[in-house]
C-alpha cells in the first residue's frame, strides 16, 4: 500500500519537470490561462501560510519531539525537571562560598596560600564538569524519518503477515560472540542500537544510556558520561577537601583560643556557617564518594548503570555470559570511557528546518535541513527535498551541493515561484 | 537498463523519487559505527556491486578512523580534560574532522558515480548514523506517457 502511494506520488511528479511549466501542468486542464493559474495559489492556501507570515526559519530544537528544555537558542539542552539541578548548584556554590569566605583567610594565613588556590581550582573544575554534564546532549538518537519508519514496518511485514502493521519487537544480533536483543522503540520508531535505552522522563532514546540523573537535570549517556564521572569524582575531592580543612580550621582555632570560645567568640568564624559546611559535607561525602566508587567500577568493567542493575552480563545468568563490549584490560576500559573520541551530537539542534507541509500521504514531509554549522562551514552537504502543496504533492529534489553554490540554485526557484506566492515559494525565500 | 543522467543538475530537473533503500548498521563488532556491506536487491539493476561495496567499505574505514582508540585520541582526551574541555571551543575534535572528510567523500561519490546512475546517497549523519539512505530516482521522460492518467489522478486527489 505504501509503495502504491509512492508510485502515484512519483507519477504526479513526473508531469512537472520544471517549476513554471510544472505549475501549469499541475492544473486540471493543460491549457490553463493566467487567471486560472493564480487560482491555484488560493486553492493551495493552507495552514502553512499563517506560520510563514513570520518568514523566520525555525531551528530544529524548536520542533524537537522529546521532552527536553532548550536554552540560549538551542545551545543548552536539559531534561524536563530541572528543580533538583538548581538545588545541586545552590548546595555547591553556597558551601564553597562559605568555605572561601570564612575559612580560607585563616588557613591561607596560618597554613599556606596554596589551600585556597587548590580549593578554587577544584571548585571551578566541579562547576565546569557539572555544567557540561547538564547542558550537553547525552547522545539522543533522532527519531526515524517517515520513510525509515515505513520501510521498517512494511519491509519486515511484507511476507504475508496480513494487515498487521507493527514490526517485530526484537531483533537479534551477535556481538563479539554474545547474542544481544535489539528492541524496537515504538516512540522513536527505530530498532535501538545495542546499549541504547529509552528515557521515559525525556522521551528520547539515548545511546549508551546510563541513567537519568535528577541532580544533573539530564540523562547521562554516551556523550556526557565522562563529564558526569569527572563531576562526581572532583566533587568527592572537593567535599573531602572542604570537610578536612574546616575541621582543621576549628582544630587550629581551638588550639589557639580554646574550643568553645573558638566557636562563639571569633568574629571571623561564624558558628552556624561552620556547622552548615560540616553537615553538608559530611552527609554528601558518603553518597558522593560511594557513587564515584560505583562508577569507577562500572568504567573498569565497561558497563552502564542500566546494564549493571539488570545484571545483563553477570555470570549468574549463565555460564557463557560475558560482557561483549569490554576490552581486554581494565585500563583500556577506563581510557576508552574517559579519553576516547567524543562523538558528535546527532540531533543538530541549532540547524534550520522548514515546517512540514500538510500531507495527504503518510510519508515524505517537506524538509529543508541546513545543519547548524552551515553558517561556518564552507562546503557542507545538504539534501533539499521539497513537496509543493499546491501541486498535490510534487517532489522537487535538489541535489547535494556545497553551501557556496546552494544560494544560486535556490534563487531561480524562488524567482519563478515568487509571483505565485505559494507556500513553498515563501518557504524558499525565507530560507535564503 | 538504468536511465543515464549526466550530472546532478540534470538529475534534479528531470527525475522523480521512486524509492529509498536503507543500508542498516552492522553491530557484529559492538557499538562502533559500521554499515552492512550486503548488496540490496533494489539496486541490482542500477549499480555494479563492486562500486557499491567500495563506497560502503570506505565509509566504514572512515568511521573506524574517527572512533579509533589510540595514541592520538588519548592525547586529545587528556588535553581536553586538563583544560576542562574549554579547548573544544577553539579546536575541532578528530571525529568532526573525519565527518567533514566523509561529507566530501559522499559528495564526490554522488557526483561521479551515483548521480549518473540515478541514485543519491544521503550522509548517515543526517539520519542519526542509523542508516545509509540511498534514494533511487526514475527518469521523468520515461513516464511521460502516463501524464494523461496522472492529471486525472491529480484532479481527484486535489480535493
Amino acid at each position: 500500500q505504501y509503495f502504491l502511494l509512492v508510485n502515484q506520488f512519483s507519477i504526479q511528479a513526473a508531469t512537472v519537470p520544471k517549476i513554471p511549466a510544472a505549475l501549469n501542468r499541475g492544473l486540471m486542464d493543460p491549457g490553463m490561462t493566467e487567471c486560472q493559474y493564480s487560482q491555484i495559489s488560493t486553492v493551495a492556501s493552507s495552514p502553512m501560510e499563517s506560520q510563514l507570515g513570520k518568514k523566520i526559519p525555525k531551528r530544529k530544537w524548536q520542533t524537537f519531539p522529546g521532552r527536553n528544555k532548550f536554552y540560549c537558542n538551542g545551545r543548552i539542552m536539559m531534561g524536563r525537571q530541572t528543580g533538583v539541578f538548581y538545588l545541586t548548584l545552590v548546595l555547591i556554590v553556597v558551601t564553597s562560598g562559605l568555605f572561601f569566605a570564612f575559612d580560607c583567610p585563616f588557613l591561607a594565613y596560618s597554613l599556606s596560600p596554596a589551600i585556597p588556590a587548590i580549593g578554587a581550582f577544584l571548585f571551578l573544575f566541579v562547576m565546569g564538569m557539572l555544567l557540561r554534564a547538564s547542558f550537553s546532549d547525552p547522545g539522543v538518537l533522532p527519531r526515524a524519518t517517515p520513510d525509515e519508519a515505513a520501510h521498517l514496518e512494511y519491509g519486515i511485514n511484507s511476507p504475508g503477515s496480513g494487515g498487521c502493521r507493527s514490526p517485530p519487537r526484537t531483533q537479534e544480533v551477535v556481538i563479539n560472540g554474545q547474542t544481544v536483543k535489539l528492541k524496537y522503540c515504538f516512540t522513536c520508531k527505530i530498532f535501538r542500537p545495542p546499549r541504547a535505552s529509552h528515557c521515559s522522563l525525556c522521551d528520547n532514546c539515548v545511546e549508551r544510556f546510563d541513567h537519568h540523573c535528577p541532580w544533573v537535570g539530564n540523562c547521562v549517556g554516551k556523550r556526557n558520561y565522562r563529564y558526569f564521572y569527572l563531576f562526581i569524582l572532583s566533587l568527592s575531592f572537593l567535599t573531602i577537601f572542604i570537610f578536612a580543612f574546616v575541621i582543621t580550621h576549628i582544630v587550629l582555632r581551638s588550639n589557639q583560643t580554646g574550643f568553645l570560645s573558638a566557636l562563639k567568640d571569633s568574629p571571623l568564624l561564624n558558628h552556624s556557617d561552620t556547622v552548615l559546611e560540616v553537615v553538608v559535607c559530611f552527609f554528601s561525602m558518603w553518597s558522593i564518594v560511594g557513587l564515584s566508587g560505583f562508577h569507577t567500577y562500572l568504567i573498569g568493567s565497561n558497563q552502564t548503570t542500566n546494564e549493571d542493575i539488570k545484571g545483563l552480563w553477570s555470570s549468574k545468568r549463565g555460564k557463557g555470559n560475558y560482557n561483549p563490549y569490554s576490552y581486554s584490560s581494565v585500563i583500556t576500559n577506563c581510557c576508552a570511557a574517559l579519553c576516547g573520541p567524543l562523538p558528535p551530537s546527532l540531533i543538530d539542534r541549532r540547524g534550520f528546518i522548514q515546517p512540514d507541509t500538510p500531507q495527504t500521504l503518510c510519508f515524505g514531509n517537506s524538509l529543508v535541513s541546513l545543519r547548524a554549522d552551515c553558517d561556518e562551514a564552507d562546503d557542507l552537504l545538504f539534501f533539499f527535498f521539497l513537496l509543493h502543496p499546491s501541486l498535490l504533492p510534487v517532489s522537487l529534489a535538489s541535489w547535494p551541493f556545497s553551501h557556496d553554490s546552494c544560494l544560486p540554485l535556490c534563487v531561480p526557484h524562488s524567482r519563478s515561484c515568487s509571483h505565485l506566492s505559494t507556500p513553498s515559494a515563501l518557504v524558499l525565500e525565507s530560507s535564503l | 537498463m538504468a536511465t543515464e543522467f549526466h550530472n546532478l543538475q540534470e538529475l534534479h530537473h528531470s527525475a522523480s523519487l521512486a524509492t529509498k533503500v536503507f543500508i542498516q548498521r552492522d553491530y557484529s563488532e559492538g557499538t562502533i559505527c559500521k554499515f552492512q556491506t550486503k548488496f540490496p536487491a533494489e539496486l541490482d539493476s542500477r549499480i555494479e556491486r563492486a562500486l557499491f561495496e567500495i563506497t560502503v567499505k570506505t565509509l566504514n574505514d572512515y568511521y573506524a578512523e574517527a572512533e579509533k582508540i589510540g595514541g592520538q585520541s588519548y592525547l586529545e582526551g587528556c588535553l581536553a580534560c586538563a583544560t576542562a574541555y574549554v579547548i573544544f571551543l577553539c579546536m575541532e575534535t578528530r571525529y568532526e574532522k573525519v565527518l567533514k572528510k566523509i561529507s566530501k567523500y559522499i559528495q564526490d561519490q554522488n557526483e561521479k558515480i551515483y548521480a549518473p546512475r540515478g541514485l543519491l546517497i544521503t550522509d548517515p549523519i543526517e539520519r542519526g548514523m542509523r542508516v545509509i539512505e540511498i534514494s533511487v530516482f526514475e527518469d521523468r521522460g520515461s513516464s511521460a506517457s502516463s501524464s494523461g492518467s496522472s492529471s486525472t489522478s491529480s484532479s481527484s486527489s486535489g480535493r
